[in-house]
């Protein structure tokens, strides 16, 4: 007598605490191997590109923000080094400085959340919330430097909307003295835990030809040994002037992925630490009044200033005709941003490209032929975050 | 190759009649060539040894609702290897139906799901065209530039029917688009007359 099996189908989400969000994955199982899995995304699409073209240049900041929204402010990197490089304009040195110290904290905002999250999903309790502490820190630096503690607005086309409070300085290096123990703290709950590393190890293997197939950026790469980092082969503002190593895995597994991102937490510290020593007193946006609004102060006093301040917050800048690609390493990846501009004050045309869009795009391909329980543990070290895979 | 320069002039003399413009700015290259010629752009790209365009960056579509040949294609690659960043891009009428690259990059898939979402373009060849990032059901394609900010419809939870109805956009207050264009420059009579006088000079 023969019997049919059938495989059984699996709705994983939309509402799932190890989903990192959003998403609705439809599972293929045959007894708990995955056959295939699709994703279906766009819960959580809110038309940003559409959003941007109806607004002006300045205005189109903040949508950034909303992203990856673990690491907003560099995503807004991405889109004011492009509008800089149509405007052909230059940088103070203290801007990009600033500029940096606040990227390389999104960089450590991102991969606390992930590295804690992925152990969360494995089943580890403890790190998350020694690492939320660290993230709470984080982001009273961000709320002190902008205003808010999320999505900041603060990244300007040529350089930052205001200079850093006082004692600011001090005390975001008084973090890089305390923060290198907290990841010595992590580790030493993950890296050698046997329940961990029989969770990941093996887990999700990504080979060096699938990785550029699928087009994966950033740790994804990088866990599969190939040295590429936009930091450092495509460099922007002053991380040239920087001395910063790129950690790369093995084997292209989960677990070498979660070395990798614990190594770069310590990589992203040196280079705060840095910036923070070379960082000088000056001007902390272009000086064109034609571009960054005057100083307050100055609105009272002259004519120009007022008309300059009325002008900006109307209409905006204009950004003459062009089309650029620029791209930025996000903490999850190539973060890009394709912008065509037509002469107006609005662009005509703003592709975000997402890095977790490529990488969530490869599900089923790393799933396939792993058990039910190894979702979770491959999805958390993908890094997924839906504010950029819907945009 | 080593530097754009040569890319160009190598992707010039070995795709000769496939490429009708190419030109260097921003410190990238930008090609224009055709619909027929997309696939074999794309292998030559990604498997010569002086180029090796390993990675399909992006896909996109850019929509000029005004000209014959709507929609401007996008494609973003990138070589690790050369460390070069190159783009190649061509138009198409708005119902023509487009060569798919998932047989090149297979991360071609979603990028053209997204287009064909956004766009409403439609790749020929393609293993598994859906909408991918609008609603179950949703109609019309949002990026094109005649798609209204404010869209078509709009959902709720309906407690009468005990499910989630979709229905026809009401707003309090419908979109306002200001026009700022205005004297920044000089009045329209003062521009004229600038550009009179560049044009004396």
């Amino acid at each position: 007598m023969t019997k049919k099996i059938k495989n059984l189908n699996l709705n994983f989400g939309p509402q799932h605490p190890a989903a990192h969000g959003v998403l609705r994955l439809i599972l293929e199982l045959d007894g708990e191997v995955v056959e295939k899995a699709d994703p279906h995304i766009g819960l959580l699409h809110r038309g940003t590109e559409k959003l941007i073209e109806n607004k002006t240049y300045m205005q189109a900041v903040p949508y950034f923000d909303r992203l990856d929204y673990v690491a907003p402010m560099n995503q807004e990197h991405a889109f004011a080094l492009a509008v800089e490089k149509i405007l052909k304009i230059d940088v103070p040195i203290r801007a990009q400085y600033i500029r940096v110290i606040f990227c390389e904290i999104g960089r450590i905002l991102s991969h606390i959340l992930n590295v804690t999250t992925q152990a969360l999903d494995v089943g580890a309790l403890t790190p998350s919330l020694w690492g939320f502490e660290e993230r709470e820190t984080l982001m009273t630096f961000y709320e002190r430097a902008s205003g808010s503690r999320l999505h900041a607005n603060y990244f300007r086309a040529g350089g930052v909307h205001q200079d850093l409070p006082k004692g600011l300085e001090e005390d975001i290096a008084k973090f890089c003295t305390t923060f290198p123990k907290i990841i010595n703290d992590l580790e030493s709950l993950l890296t050698d835990n046997r329940i961990f590393k029989q969770r990941n190890v093996d887990i999700g293997v990504v080979t060096k030809e699938d990785a550029l197939d699928y087009s994966f950026s950033g740790v994804m790469i990088r866990g599969s040994g190939v040295p590429w980092d936009l930091r450092k082969s495509q460099p922007y503002d002053c991380y040239e002037s920087l001395d910063f190593k790129i950690p790369v895995g093995k084997n292209g597994d989960c677990y070498d992925r979660y070395l990798c991102r614990i190594e770069e937490m310590k990589e992203s510290v040196s280079i705060i630490k840095q910036c923070l020593a070379k960082m000088e007193k000056g001007p902390i946006k272009s000086l064109d009044g034609k571009i960054s609004p005057p100083p307050k102060a100055e609105i009272k006093q002259s004519m120009e200033a007022l008309i300059h301040h009325f002008k900006l917050f109307t209409e905006g800048y204009r950004v003459p005709k062009d089309e650029i690609y620029t791209a930025v390493e996000a903490p999850k990846g190539e973060f890009g941003v394709y912008l065509i501009s037509d002469g107006s004050s609005k662009p005509y045309k703003c592709k975000i490209r997402a890095p977790g869009f490529s990488h969530l795009q490869s599900m089923d391909y790393l799933i396939k032929g792993h058990m039910l329980a190894d979702v979770p543990a491959v999805l958390g070290s993908l890094d997924i975050v839906f504010g950029e895979v819907d945009r | 190759m080593k530097s754009l320069e040569d890319l160009e002039k190598k992707i010039n003399s070995e795709l000769t009649t496939k490429i009708n413009n190419t030109e260097i700015k921003h410190n990238q290259i930008y090609i224009e060539t055709d619909k027929e010629d997309m696939v074999d752009v794309a292998i030559f790209l990604k498997t010569n040894q002086d180029t090796k365009f390993r990675q399909l960056i992006d896909i996109t579509v850019v929509d000029y609702p005004e000209q014959n040949q709507r929609f401007q294609l996008v494609y973003l690659f990138l070589s690790h290897e050369f460390n070069q960043r190159l783009i190649v891009k061509y138009s198409i009428a708005e119902n023509e139906v487009i060569p798919s690259l998932t047989s090149i990059f297979p991360s071609a898939n979603w990028m053209e799901r997204e287009v064909f979402d956004m766009y409403g373009v439609s790749f020929k060849d393609h293993p598994d065209l859906r909408r991918i990032l609008t609603d179950y059901g949703f109609e019309g394609h949002p990026l094109r530039k005649d798609f209204p900010l404010t869209g078509h419809s709009e959902v709720r939870y309906s407690e009468e029917q005990k499910k989630v109805i979709s229905e026809p956009v009401k707003l309090e207050q419908n979109y306002r688009n200001f026009d700022y264009e205005s004297p920044w420059e000089g009045t329209k009579y003062i521009k004229e007359e600038i550009q009179n006088n560049d044009k004396k000079n």
